[in-house]
């Protein structure tokens, strides 16, 4: 059976760097429901990571993705000096030194990721959608994670391209193959939207016109729950869903702001973030001994 | 920093907004107290911080768990958000 | 005199039937996505019951979803009216209903002339109705009536986490990898759903007698687990899910 919400695993390391040479070697691991990664940050910058499906059990889930994120590098687990847990999994992550919860750690990776201008992080998750608010810094300033619900997180999107049979990596690009912008599904509910566009499709929808009116419906409700915590500029967008341009750019629209652009896997928001919280933590242990 | 706790699904939105710069993790905790729910809890957070927060079991169902004090009509001030008297408690619905 | 009501619900149409407030005939037919067809063969199916024709009829109100699409009749009433109704003409000490059908969950608090009170409802979500348990026994490829029946055979309840029925399918996946007997699941799956639709009671204020309506009353798991929640035993009329349908034919009577 075909699935169409695999989504491409990843890993790498920057093979311009010789770890060797660093004093701080730390890690963030985060075990999240659909996904999970692996950081590595030597002295304060991003060396090493992984991106993969989360499996059935936690604990082998970060050490399999931290395996993957050494893999090639020289490095074994010894060579980091402090590692932090976090995601979903956090207290399951059998060798890191602290739990740090996801929304304090995305808000530091993204201060990483897109410099210290971002005051507002949108987060589409695997099971969660999180709005945060942050400083100059990186630290919290505000913050709502909607964990309840499917709509408007990947695994909302994951059902849609399976009832469509399209690949999810696809579903954005194809929202935008229709000749005027159709009006959003109207059931919040994901169990109600697939009925919905399985009447759609019955009428004769093609296909791209389904997927626009799911991706507008998605970016409709991230904008309400982006309202509510309000949105400060810079803007920018962090997770899975961070990749498909079809609920990227309709959001983007309905708010007037451009999300700043990713340079790197807009899904290790969440380990960077840990990785350097744990360098800091490993400064201030080094400090005392 | 402000909190949101709770989620928003086809029904509407709930959340429990608490303003961890105003909480000042008061002596006898009197909003864990007024809670008949057992929604509230004091935890350490990230930074270090004693504050209040939703207790993880109910934000998800934090519409069902504080329904009891909603009722649609003649509804009385809630507990918590009486019981806190720097008003870092808020409902949004 | 002879009235008709149809419900239509998002799930099934169903059509009563009443010659002097008995009931002579019921139809039903699954609303699939053409639901004014499917209200048609309801109807037809309904009337052949009862041994009449179009022309004996001398009222109809439409209730349900998919009211204002209601054939034969522009008249309709709200669902929490007709529940109401329909439920204290049947049972006279009926206080408070519970009506969970395929979408939504409704909890309604009436006086003894079948008036609501107060009315709470889980609407827009899978979670709080019927879809819940579909999308589970779907999820533990088993029927419906198998998992009503396998969650009475319980021995070792845990409650679940996830609150979403999207969720709580990847759950169940993950219990059935970690062994846990489809029995627990299953009820699990009824325990959480009760929850949801106590919860909506206790807002209302229940009182008994309390009578339990919708297709989902036909699920004897759930109502195993609605009676734990409540701490109080329910009251199931026969055909529950058609109590829409003829509260709305009583009040075609009443005009």
């Amino acid at each position: 059976m075909a699935e169409y919400w695999r989504w491409k695993e990843y890993r790498w390391h920057d093979e311009n760097k010789n770890w060797r040479d660093a004093t701080l070697i730390t890690a963030g691991v985060d075990v999240g429901s659909v996904s999970s990664q692996a950081v590595i940050v030597t002295d304060g910058e991003l060396y090493a990571f992984s991106n993969q499906r989360t499996g059935s059990d936690s604990p082998e889930s970060a050490r399999k993705a931290m395996d993957w994120a050494l893999e090639g590098t020289g490095m074994n687990l010894d060579t980091i000096g402090f590692t932090v847990g976090t995601g979903y999994g956090r207290v399951n992550v059998p060798f890191s030194d602290k739990a740090i919860t996801e929304i304090a750690c995305h808000a530091r990776g993204a201060n990483y990721m897109y410099g210290p201008t971002v005051r507002t992080v949108l987060d589409m998750g695997g099971q969660d959608c999180k709005v945060i608010r942050c400083d100059e810094r990186g630290k919290v300033t505000a913050f709502a994670m909607n964990d309840k619900c499917a709509a408007g997180t990947g695994r909302g999107m994951e059902v849609f391209a399976d009832l469509l049979a399209i690949p999810i990596e696809e579903v954005g690009e194809l929202s935008f193959q229709v000749d005027e912008e159709p009006p959003p599904v109207s059931s919040t509910c994901v169990v109600f939207a697939k009925s919905e566009a399985t009447g759609l499709l019955r009428e004769g929808w093609p296909k791209s016109k389904v997927v626009a009116a799911y991706c507008s419906a998605m970016a409709h409700r991230v904008v309400t729950l982006l309202e509510q915590v309000g949105i400060e500029e810079k803007f920018a967008i962090t997770g899975g869903i961070g990749k498909n341009i079809g609920v990227v750019r309709r959001l983007e629209g309905e708010i007037g702001i451009k999300a700043l652009p990713a340079k790197f896997d807009t899904q290790i928001a969440g380990a960077l973030g840990g990785a350097l919280f744990a360098q800091n933590l490993l400064k201030k242990k080094l400090a005392v001994t | 920093m402000k909190a949101h706790y709770g989620y928003k699904d086809g029904s509407g939105d709930y959340f429990i907004i608490i303003d961890t710069d105003l909480c000042i993790d008061c002596a006898n905790r009197p909003c864990v107290a007024a809670c008949p729910e057992g929604v509230l809890e004091i935890i350490c957070d990230d930074y270090d911080d004693e504050v209040a927060a939703v207790v993880e079991d109910h934000r998800k169902k934090i519409k069902y768990s504080c329904a009891p004090c909603k009722p649609d009509r003649d509804r009385p001030p809630l507990p918590c958000t009486a019981a806190c008297t720097r008003g870092a408690i808020v409902h949004s619905w | 005199m002879i009235t008709v009501g149809i419900d239509m619900g998002s799930k099934t149409i169903k059509v009563v039937v009443l010659r002097d407030g008995e009931v002579i005939g019921r139809g039903i037919e699954l609303a699939g996505f053409e639901s004014r067809e499917a209200a048609e063969k309801a109807f037809d199916a309904a009337l052949q019951d009862a041994g009449i024709s179009k022309a004996d009829i001398d009222g109809m109100v439409a209730t349900g979803a998919g009211r204002k699409n209601a054939p034969h009749t522009d008249r309709d009433i709200t669902e929490v009216g007709g529940d109401a109704k329909g439920v204290v003409t049947l049972y006279p000490h009926a206080r408070t209903v519970i009506d969970v059908g395929a979408e939504e969950g409704r909890a309604i608090r009436c006086n003894e002339e079948g008036k609501v009170l107060d009315f709470a409802l889980n609407e827009k979500c899978a979670a709080g109705a019927g879809a819940f348990t579909e999308a589970m026994s779907r999820a533990l490829e088993v029927s419906v009536e198998e998992l009503g029946q396998m969650s009475l055979r319980s021995k070792n309840p845990t409650p679940m986490n996830a609150q979403c029925a999207v969720f709580a399918e990847s759950e169940v996946v993950s219990l059935l990898h970690n062994k846990i007997p489809k029995e627990d699941i299953s009820r699990a799956v009824h325990d959480a759903i009760a929850s949801r639709i106590v919860s909506l009671a206790r807002k209302v204020g229940f009182e008994p007698d309390v009578v339990f309506i919708g297709g989902v009353a036909h699920n004897a798991g759930f109502v195993d687990s609605l009676e734990r929640a409540l701490e109080c035993k329910v009251t199931i009329p026969e055909n529950p899910e058609y109590i829409g349908a003829y509260g709305a034919a009583l009040a075609a009577a009443e005009s």
